[in-house]
């Protein structure tokens, strides 16, 4: 189900320009690793880069090497649509499929990966969506389009959609950050359900939802506009946010920066 | 005679449009000069639209009854077009057979080709490539109708002879595609005219609608694992499907009133022939153009008149179809991309 990813000499483009540098870490099984750091730092750049969802911007490119257990998923026999199929991705704005029901967005994976029968779709769709929370208050209202439901509920929606694959791991890109508190906080409690059975990337500009949330935190910085993102520092994030080892990581954190 | 004294303080009747305007300012409505000129203006507009279609479609009725009162035969089901003169005896079943079906084969043709324009376009071709196409896909909508049947009469309809043969081979079975040798200037041929000329008008629409598709829902079909065209099933067509009926009933639209083009290559015939392919039939349009020169309106006769009922039976054809591709449109809304 879950593994690890080891990330070494990891550089991102966008056509000539060097959006990050020279990264390199690694992010253990059933853990929950949250990615900080000032606007423009190349965060969600890197986490794009994991499933290899960078290079479908136009000028996206890569180098360097990221292993998923042993496979490297930039190798040159690697079919970047089956990375994707193992590696599930939660976005900024909830994205649901606006012409298909609940049922639907959440079988829509399923129905990518093969032929399913309808009633072990419908019990893999059930599955997904008590996984994500969300079966109390959709179970009425399956064939209804996702996009009638709240902006929280569509966020979970999503969250539904990508476990319902089981991936090996789930990226999630400031999942939060179009949400209320309230929304927010099922979220956050989500995640940590969901890492019993999944690696868990997470980008957040929330300091108080890395600290909440994660297990280690990996702080990213750029030396200046225009400079690529490295990654500053990356440690349990008990000891990120009480005693971090590199001064600019305390700067940032406790608000002393720019 | 009780003379007000006019003090600067009374209020003079002229008063009452600044007036009107404060009440107008407080419920949020135009007040400023800008304002009130451009709400005057398309408030004009609009209904100069209504007043325009109100005086065609009257028109269109007051001369249609006219005609269709001293009618000896049947509208419905006649077949012969014989308006002018002391007995009028004409239908108009050949016609709008003639017209449905050209435009249906038309549609049948050019609206699954336009899709693929547009999505090679908006998806597959890289940019400049994509850019050129995109110019001569506009360019062909700007050629003149009657160039595209002149084309048609002297370069389609010679070249379609093998093929028909073809289709008299493999499909003669079935009856709409038997081909008895002949210059195949027939409905089917005018289908495939019609289908060169709205497929510009339905790749445009078509593709300005992909291209609108917002990234978000691209990179949710993606981020699951999907193919370039698992994507676009998945969430290009899904999104882009009301603007796909809108692109195609405009080309439709055409299809239906198209002209010259169709009387400069059909070989016309008032009756019904059972397969496609071969020559005969007519269409609304076509015999309207080719009718009205010898068609007259003078002691009693009602020829113009006659034509004017098929045009009337056109407008309401057309009425229908865009009516029909507003419900499909509006039945679906909820699962549309508008609340995303």
């Amino acid at each position: 189900m879950a593994k690890r990813i080891d990330v070494s000499g990891l550089t991102a483009y966008y056509g000539s320009h060097m959006a990050i540098e020279d990264i390199s870490m690694t992010v253990e099984p059933r853990s929950v690793t949250a990615f900080i750091g000032p606007s423009g730092c190349g965060k969600s750049t890197f986490l794009r880069t994991l499933n290899r969802m960078h290079e479908v911007t136009p000028g996206g490119r890569v180098e360097g090497k990221v292993l998923l257990d042993d496979e490297n998923l930039y190798g040159s026999g690697v079919d970047p649509v089956s990375v994707r199929r193992t590696i599930g991705m939660v976005f900024q704005r909830p994205n649901p499929f606006p012409t298909m029901s609940i049922f639907d967005n959440v079988a829509a994976g399923l129905r990518l990966n093969g032929s399913y029968r309808k009633n072990e779709l419908s019990d893999v769709v059930e599955k997904s969506l008590k996984g994500a929370n969300l079966w109390n208050e959709v179970k009425d209202r399956l064939n209804k389009p996702g996009s009638g439901l709240s902006g929280g509920q569509q966020q979970r929606l999503c969250i539904a959609r990508a476990i319902a694959v089981e991936p090996q791991v789930l990226l999630m890109d400031e999942p939060c950050s179009a949400l209320d508190p309230i929304s927010t906080l099922a979220i956050e409690d989500l995640v940590g359900e969901l890492k019993e059975r999944f690696t868990i990337v997470i980008v957040t500009h929330n300091m108080q939802q890395a600290a909440r949330v994660s297990d280690r935190t990996a702080f990213f910085n750029l030396s200046a506009v225009g400079q690529p993102g490295k990654l500053i520092e990356l440690d349990d994030t008990e000891r990120i946010f009480a005693n971090p080892s590199v001064q600019a990581t305390e700067d940032y954190i406790s608000g002393r920066f720019g | 005679m009780d003379i007000k004294p006019t003090s600067p303080t009374s209020p003079p009747p002229q008063d009452q449009p600044p007036l009107a305007v404060d009440k107008a300012g407080s419920t949020g409505t135009a007040a400023r000069p800008g304002d009130r000129i451009f709400l005057a203006f398309s408030r004009g507009s609009g209904i100069a639209l209504l007043v325009v279609m109100a005086a065609i479609a009257i028109f269109l009725t007051v001369r249609a009854t006219r005609a269709l009162t001293k009618n000896e035969g049947s509208f419905l089901t006649t077949f012969e077009w014989a308006a002018n003169g002391a007995h009028p005896n004409f239908g108009i079943a050949v016609l709008l057979y003639g017209t449905v079906v050209s435009a249906v084969i038309a549609m049948v043709i050019a609206v699954p080709v336009a899709i693929g324009i547009a999505l090679f376009i908006s998806h597959y071709a890289p940019r400049p490539l994509a850019s050129t196409i995109g110019y001569l896909i506009d360019l062909l909508a700007a050629v003149p109708s009657i160039v595209y049947g002149l084309w048609g009469a002297l370069f389609l309809v010679p070249h379609l002879e093998g093929l028909y043969k073809w289709f008299d081979d493999y499909l003669g079975w079935t009856g709409i595609f038997e081909y008895n040798d002949g210059t195949p200037r027939s409905l089917f041929t005018i289908g495939i005219l019609l289908a060169i000329m709205i497929l510009p008008t339905v790749t445009s629409v078509s593709r300005e609608v992909f291209l609108q598709v917002p990234k978000m829902h691209e990179e949710a079909a993606l981020a699951l694992g999907a193919t370039r065209w698992e994507v676009i099933r998945m969430s290009v067509l899904p999104f882009g499907r009301s603007g796909i009926i809108s692109a195609s009933m405009l080309g439709l639209g055409r299809a239906l009133g198209e002209t010259m083009a169709v009387a400069t290559v059909l070989s016309t015939s008032f009756d019904i022939q059972p397969s496609l392919l071969d020559s005969g039939g007519g269409t609304i349009a076509q015999n309207i153009a080719s009718g009205f020169k010898e068609a007259t309106d003078v002691e009693g006769s009602v020829g113009r008149d006659a034509l004017i009922a098929s045009g009337l039976v056109l407008f309401v054809l057309t009425l229908i179809v865009n009516g029909a591709a507003r419900m499909i449109i509006a039945r679906r809304k909820e699962y549309s991309g508008a609340n995303a």
